[in-house]
């Protein structure tokens, strides 16, 4: 019988991941394609690093950031009674920085590929801007959203490195899949191992041709 | 009736818009310029969407309404929605999508996606949806010039119908002279950011002194009352301050406003007993200004109305014309505007 805890671990913390993301790096993506600074430019090389970085660089640094001396592990220790790393919360946290990009870059390209002019219209119109954000930006870049979510989600659920370091192997609390495989492999029970690495491969699959035959229909609308 | 106080001035790299009037807060002003004159500048500006620093008021709670050179319809909403946008966050909108959609004709297409409009109709509901919000003032940004020929008479006659019906007044920009002609009641003219011309219509079009209103855009303006219709010529006569013009062909309504291109008129010093032109009209000449090295534009007053001819230098000396004298102005033809 397949073990299915690291699945749903999996899935519980690609779908709290993505929706934090979402929800909190749209205002982010936002202020990136309508700024032109020199901080854009700043906030815009600190939000890529993850995808040049090793997950190790990551996780090493998240390791002392949320550890109980860490500055935000401190604070939580305080605040829960309990420590970041090797905790659930801790993951979605590392999570979060870990495919930040994938969910900001996305919805980026949205706005930034949103006519200024439909901006302005909406705002003589009686629009404020935040209207404006939430009635026509929005939903002018459902596209952009919808990539950010998938990529969000299928990025978070294969993450490895980084989770091996924040949050180690606990069953049921940091046992996502891909620990859970390359533990099956170490103990080499290589059957567990497939049937797990088979129900990624072909959700990946799934997942990724589904997004691009939304974004096609949409291209040819 | 009070003005509106246009005072703008702002600076966007090489280019400087400096613009201090007031306009009448009635009727359509058009503003006439060449691309690159501050045009479009001027109405971001009275719009609130340039700004020098944070525009006070914010651009949405200025109420000024902005038609833009494209329809920008929201592509997320049907048309209906499209219309209700601006209705819907202006607590004060008295008109209802229903009469504005059939005063615009678009009523038939309220349920339609914006994707299956023609230019035309696009930009008719985009006007339909500034109407909606029951704007104090309304911007048009050259609303006919990314139409050709024939969806632009798909919306013209409907701005007509707007300047004869709604009390809101508007500000018209175009570089294309027979829409300021037809629709503008007051003209500002723009040269490099400044204002080189303004006044009503008739006296600022006729301004031969001013190099943005000579070369094709040298005319006048004349608005007449229809006294009757020959029908055995299919001819119809009408009637200005100045005397009494033929124009060919049946029209409708009873006041009409003609233009008379400069190069239409010409001029001689004693009426011409045998002519083909049927218009031959007394008027006195006011101003004379070169305008090239072999043309000159004469002002010429006939009534209260104003005409500009435009002949050769070497006819004005030849004819020893100069201001003050009387002369006989054939108009060999006139465009009728409305």
């Amino acid at each position: 019988m397949m073990d299915l805890a690291p699945l749903w671990l999996s899935a519980k913390l690609a779908l709290v991941t993505t929706l934090i993301l979402v929800v909190l790096g749209a205002p982010l993506s936002w202020w990136l394609s309508q700024n032109r600074s020199r901080w854009q430019a700043v906030v815009q090389a600190v939000v890529a690093m993850p995808i040049v970085l090793p997950p190790t660089v990551l996780g090493f640094y998240l390791l002392i950031v949320l550890g109980p001396q860490g500055a935000i592990g401190s604070w939580w220790v305080q605040l829960s009674g309990e420590s970041l790393t090797f905790s659930f919360a801790g993951l979605v946290i590392a999570s979060c920085v870990y495919s930040l990009p994938f969910a900001v870059q996305p919805m980026q390209n949205a706005f930034e590929s949103l006519s200024r002019s439909h901006l302005e219209a909406a705002w003589t119109l009686g629009a404020s801007k935040l209207d404006a954000f939430f009635s026509v930006a929005v939903p002018l870049s459902v596209r952009g959203f919808i990539s950010a979510a998938v990529l969000c989600f299928a990025h978070t659920l294969g993450e490895f490195g980084v989770v091996l370091m924040v949050g180690g192997n606990i069953p049921g609390e940091t046992r996502v899949v891909s620990i859970a495989i390359f533990d099956q492999v170490e103990t080499l029970n290589y059957a567990a191992a497939h049937r797990l690495s088979l129900v990624l491969i072909v959700f990946a699959f799934i997942t990724l041709f589904a997004m691009f035959l939304i974004n096609r229909r949409w291209q040819s609308r | 009736m009070s003005n509106i106080q246009l005072k703008h001035s702002i600076q966007k790299g090489d280019f400087r818009l400096e613009i201090d009037t007031e306009i009448p807060a009635i009727g359509i002003t058009g503003v006439f310029g060449e691309s690159g004159s501050g045009k479009t500048t001027l109405l971001r500006c009275i719009a609130g969407l340039d700004a020098p620093d944070k525009p006070v008021p914010a651009v949405h709670e200025r109420r000024i309404g902005y038609v833009f050179q494209e329809p920008q319809l929201f592509p997320h909403l049907d048309v209906r929605k499209n219309i209700e946008f601006g209705m819907r966050r202006n607590p004060d909108a008295k008109d209802t999508v229903a009469e504005v959609a059939k005063r615009l004709e678009v009523d038939k297409l309220l349920d339609r996606s914006t994707r299956d409009l023609s230019g035309g109709e696009a930009q008719r509901v985009s006007i339909a949806r500034v109407l909606c919000q029951s704007p104090r003032l309304i911007l048009m940004d050259e609303p006919l010039s990314a139409l050709d020929e024939r969806r632009r008479n798909e919306v013209l006659p409907f701005l007509d119908r707007l300047h004869a019906e709604t009390a809101v007044p508007i500000i018209y920009v175009s570089h294309n002279i027979d829409e300021i002609c037809r629709l503008s009641d007051h003209l500002l003219v723009l040269d490099n950011g400044r204002i080189v011309a303004e006044g009503s219509l008739r006296d600022t079009l006729t301004r031969i002194d001013v190099p943005a209103l000579a070369g094709r855009n040298a005319g006048a303006v004349i608005d007449v009352m229809q006294v009757r219709h020959d029908s055995e010529y299919d001819l119809t006569l009408f009637e200005f301050s100045g005397g009494e013009l033929w124009v060919p062909g049946r029209h409708d309504s009873s006041t009409q406003r003609l233009r008379v291109s400069a190069n239409d008129v010409s001029l001689s010093r004693s009426r011409a007993e045998s002519s083909t032109i049927l218009n031959i009209l007394p008027a006195v000449i006011t101003e004379t200004a070169a305008e090239s090295a072999s043309t000159v534009l004469l002002r010429l007053s006939l009534g209260e109305d104003v005409l500009v001819a435009r002949i050769t230098r070497r006819s004005l000396q030849a004819l020893e014309l100069k201001v003050g004298d009387t002369v006989y102005a054939q108009i060999k033809s006139v465009t009728v505007r409305r």
